[in-house]
């Protein structure tokens, strides 16, 4: 057995975190500044911070992923990181040359107490920072949150400081995206285009974490929201924030700081979410939801109606992010099945609620997120009341290889499988994907274990 | 030696390199770009503090102690001490494999264990909670070993994680608690977590168990993390050969072995960077020599297993391995000899670790291919120019900050396995008795040496060579590929292995034979975007 020392009875911990469902803010960060055009994430902290995350970006997305650091030494762990980062800046734009360098921190250099406002200000005031190129910065300390509030932090640092008003109320909706894959958010300016919507998409990781292969490495991918964009969102009429762990932090300083008004909806995970994202894009851009996309809706409708046998009462447990976990919960309920254990290592208020309102339908169900909601604690779960079922990232083939269990790969990261960042999981197409993955392992289960004579041709 | 193939200028290329750089950096960066001359060996500027922004295959000190040396051991609970992200990252990505003997056996390899501080513990200190941790993970699993890693708030806040793991240790009793203080500001790389390693596993285990080892030809193979399998085969030929492996430091190893450790009567080091401090301790306290090898490569590998039983001095010894290269030789050459006129005269480099670099050049030269630049990732001079430079390294402030352990012969258990005399012999023998040459003297002269490369540097690097393969990590990997030349991962083997002894190196010509002569290279131009293309013409089926 892989996890062989996992027993069965629960008891509480209060020290120690097993395999956890989560990883730390500053990954978050890195993976958001990715998507901007033209910027070069930095780590301001120690070196392993900054090749930790490029390497798991890297596993996940099998592409480049480009990020400098500071190079913390002892010296600057205890005289301050403000030099490092001086010279970082000043060797970053030389060397590398790119528009906009997002800074976050780590545990390290937010301990010591650097002020990433502070130095960035300087760096400016030294004239670091050449004509026309940006610093911005995000507070990211790994000993709060979770990657995934380190996402919101940056993307929130991208809106505050790039976003102007100039007065005058531009014809277009932000669409502030949560943590999702480049495919999904090509599927979101897919479905806002096929609609006739005006957004700006930010961040936006396509068309740079699935880079064609072209025989050149460009640092700088084609993808990305750009600076200007970034900056129109002060104008901008209105903001849906999707997901309201990772997104809505950003809707909200635009709110404040342009009174861009905003609404927060679940992710476009599944059927149901999908459906109050296209009302509220629909209503926010002014435009009618065209027939091609009905149709899409239908399709989905069609096949959930055809094959709804297959779903009926499997059990299924659950792990990762909350933005994705509350819409996929919705959707496995819409399919009839039944999400019995669902663990993510992201606290938060929010979350909780959110999730509780979900899960009314779900009576039962165990639910834990934050400190100690972590894999160990949903395997123990699953032994004392299986499940058909598992979905979450790649740490769970363990716990499926273990307990036998049919297995889908969701959320981050996933470092043995390709297809999450070219086949997207939001919108009509993403949830008919998801659904044809459910009924793969489900029937391929079937079809492995069947006695010969129960053993179907037509399912 | 001169290459072979054509090299362009050098020094041309060092130019090039580092023009672009601003001129403090530039200044910098020049000492660590040496154009090689393997009769005269010059300095190579190594273990420096990198210039920050310059985009490094770094990492830190924690991912050298606890990810390296301490990972791959399987009864360990290694719990990291800090916010959730090092242990995340660090949690299987090493490819440790390991074999327990029996299904219940302790194997906490798949398992990650945090402390995972909150923004209290950083204010108010996270003490109590790492000894609540060890207390629950004894209560759930009742280690023999319990270690504890430091993370780099730990080490600011004034967390004493020695003195938590001292006390839990007394109150369990059964169960060995210590803590390394890797936290990933220490050092300039990994190699300090090497370092840092090396004192704790020497004071905290080695030497626990005193009970004398069984077996004629008993030895402890340093170095070797059992990455795709590694160790397997060097365990399959020691066990064919007759030589007992004591422990491993430590692929595929166990607590109780290392503690037995010191029982041997030889250390053979493998990856000298990461390991050679406890060469020099256990030869210091108990008199074991230790000796450089190389499993990486075939003809090594023979070489290699000669050594030993040179060391050993046994007629039937020696007669054995004979025996077993014998054995092996002839299908490894049966492929050599099939692949070898697809790889002939192609070119690669290296830029790994703090031996892969130097190691797997044996393979590329038994593919006939040459390695033009080279270079580690976290090594230090010796590693470069040989273990004779060791008197001559400047200590600066950052290596200052590693404690040096004093180490003095075991009253008891001090005993040389040879005489002074004895290993003069030996050495003049050619066996690399605590002693090690390093990789310049083995590369052609004129081909590129650079430490720490940075980004920018292999990109030039590709664009003005045009190597065949490119040998690196995982950041570098689709980089390097999206430049239209594959690259081969040195840490992770891409899911491959394992690469030493016979079968390993079968494994790995097949594995550069069907990346340098590989299809999809030729494919990456659309039709429409080659050049001369011909005009469009109708034509008709006959």
């Amino acid at each position: 057995m892989l996890l062989r020392h996992t027993p069965k009875e629960v008891k509480e911990r209060e020290g120690l975190t097993i395999n956890p469902a989560k990883t730390c803010q500053p990954i978050g960060a890195m993976y958001a500044a990715l998507g901007i055009h033209g910027c070069l994430p930095h780590s301001h902290g120690s070196q392993g911070c900054c090749s930790y995350h490029r390497s798991t970006l890297t596993r996940h997305y099998k592409e480049p992923v480009m990020a400098a650091t500071s190079s913390f030494t002892e010296g600057a762990s205890v005289f301050g990181g403000q030099a490092n980062l001086l010279q970082s800046i000043e060797t970053i734009f030389a060397v590398y040359d790119p528009d906009i360098i997002a800074v976050h921190s780590t545990c390290l250099s937010e301990t010591i107490g650097d002020d990433l406002q502070q130095i960035t200000k300087k760096a400016k005031d030294d004239s670091k920072i050449p004509e026309g190129k940006y610093v911005i910065y995000a507070s990211t300390p790994s000993f709060i949150g979770s990657h995934i509030t380190g996402y919101a932090n940056m993307v929130t640092g991208m809106a505050e400081q790039f976003s102007v008003s100039t007065g005058e109320k531009k014809d277009q909706v932000n669409i502030v995206a949560g943590w999702m894959e480049p495919s999904d958010m090509r599927e979101i300016k897919d479905i806002s285009k096929a609609m006739g919507a005006k957004i700006v998409l930010f961040p936006d990781t396509s068309d740079v974490l699935d880079a064609p292969q072209t025989g050149k490495h460009e640092i700088y991918p084609k993808g990305g929201v750009t600076v200007e964009e970034l900056k129109s969102t002060g104008d901008s009429k209105c903001s849906l924030a999707l997901g309201c762990i990772s997104a809505e932090p950003a809707a909200i300083a635009l709110d404040k700081k342009h009174k861009v008004p905003f609404e927060t909806l679940d992710m476009p995970i599944g059927l149901s979410a999908t459906d109050r994202f296209i009302m509220s894009l629909s209503k926010a851009a002014g435009v009618k939801v065209p027939a091609e996309i009905t149709a899409a809706r239908g399709r989905l409708v069609d096949v959930m109606a055809d094959m709804e046998q297959y779903f009926h009462g499997k059990k299924v447990a659950l792990f990762g992010d909350p933005d994705q976990l509350i819409p996929l919960v919705e959707f496995l309920l819409d399919l009839n099945m039944k999400p019995v254990h669902i663990v993510s290592g992201t606290p938060g208020q929010r979350f909780e609620k959110r999730m509780k309102e979900v899960l009314v339908r779900a009576p039962g169900a165990n639910f834990k997120n934050g400190l100690n909601a972590d894999m160990f604690l949903l395997h123990q779960w699953i032994k004392n009341e299986p499940v058909d079922l598992l979905i979450g990232n790649t740490y769970g083939k363990y716990i499926a290889r273990d307990e036998d269990i049919p297995f889908i790969r969701f959320g981050f990261p996933i470092l043995d499988r390709i297809g999450h960042s070219y086949f997207p999981n939001v919108g009509y197409n993403g949830a008919l994907r998801l659904v044809e993955k459910i009924l793969s392992v489900l029937m391929d289960r079937q079809d492995r274990t069947a006695l010969e004579e129960k053993f179907e041709l037509v399912m | 030696m001169e290459a072979k193939i054509h090299l362009p200028d050098p020094s041309l290329i060092k130019e090039e390199l580092i023009n672009r750089y601003p001129a403090k950096v530039a200044k910098k960066r020049s000492k660590s770009i040496v154009i090689n001359d393997p009769e005269t060996i010059p300095e190579v500027q190594a273990n420096v503090r990198t210039v920050p922004g310059i985009i490094t295959q770094r990492g830190c000190s924690y991912a050298g102690c606890k990810g390296v040396v301490l990972g791959p051991t399987r009864d360990i609970v290694n719990i990291t001490h800090g916010p959730i992200g090092c242990s995340f990252y660090s949690w299987l990505t090493r490819r440790n494999q390991t074999r327990p003997e029996n299904p219940t056996d302790a194997n906490y390899i798949t398992y990650c264990f945090s402390t995972d501080m909150q923004e209290e513990n950083i204010v108010f200190g996270g003490e109590k909670k790492l000894k609540q941790a060890i207390q629950e993970a004894y209560d759930l699993f009742h280690p023999k070993a319990i270690a504890i890693f430091s993370t780099c708030p730990v080490g600011l806040i004034g967390d004493d994680v020695h003195a938590a793991s001292r006390e839990m240790k007394e109150k369990l009793g059964d169960c060995n608690v210590f803590g390394f203080s890797c936290e990933g500001y220490r050092g300039v790389s990994q190699s300090a977590g090497h370092h840092i390693a090396n004192n704790g596993v020497f004071k905290h285990m080695v030497g626990n168990n005193n009970t004398p080892a069984e077996g004629k030809f008993k030895l402890n193979l340093l170095g070797e993390y059992n990455i795709g399998g590694d160790a397997f085969e060097i365990e399959r030929l020691f066990e064919k050969c007759g030589i007992t492996l004591v422990a491993s430091f430590s692929g595929n190893s166990t607590v109780g072995a290392i503690e037995n450790s010191h029982m041997a009567d030889l250390n053979v080091i493998l990856c000298h960077r990461s390991i050679n401090y406890m060469g020099d301790m256990m030869e210091t306290k108990y008199g074991i020599p230790w000796m450089k090898v190389n499993f990486v490569g075939a003809e090594s590998s023979a070489k290699s297993l000669r050594k030993i039983a040179e060391y050993f001095g046994d007629a039937g010894l020696k007669a054995r391995v004979e025996e077993v290269i014998a054995e092996e030789m002839p299908k490894v050459k049966a492929i050599v000899d099939e692949i070898r006129p697809r790889t002939e005269g192609k070119t690669a480099m290296l830029f790994v670790g703090g031996s892969r670099a130097h190691h797997y050049q044996d393979l590329f030269t038994e593919l006939g291919m040459t390695t033009v630049a080279a270079g580690y990732e976290f090594a230090h001079r010796d590693d470069y120019e040989g273990r004779e430079v060791l008197p001559n390294i400047k200590i600066d402030a950052d290596s200052k900050n590693i404690e040096e352990l004093k180490v003095t012969a075991d009253p008891v258990l001090y005993n040389p396995r040879k005489s002074e005399a004895e290993l003069e012999e030996l050495k003049a023998k050619g066996l690399e008795i605590n002693g090690y040459e390093g990789m310049m003297k083995q590369m052609a002269s004129k081909s590129l040496v650079i430490d720490d490369v940075s980004h920018y540097e292999s990109e030039k690097l590709i664009e003005l060579y045009k190597p065949d393969i490119f040998c690196a990590g995982i950041k570098e990997k689709y980089v390097v590929q999206k430049m239209g030349v594959p690259l081969k991962q040195l840490h992770s083997y891409d899911y491959g292995g394992p690469y030493t002894g016979f079968e390993g190196a079968v494994n790995f010509y097949k594995d550069i034979d069907r990346m340098v002569n590989n299809p999809v290279w030729k494919l990456i131009k659309a039709p429409w975007e080659k050049e001369n293309t011909e005009a469009l013409e109708a034509s008709y089926g006959a």
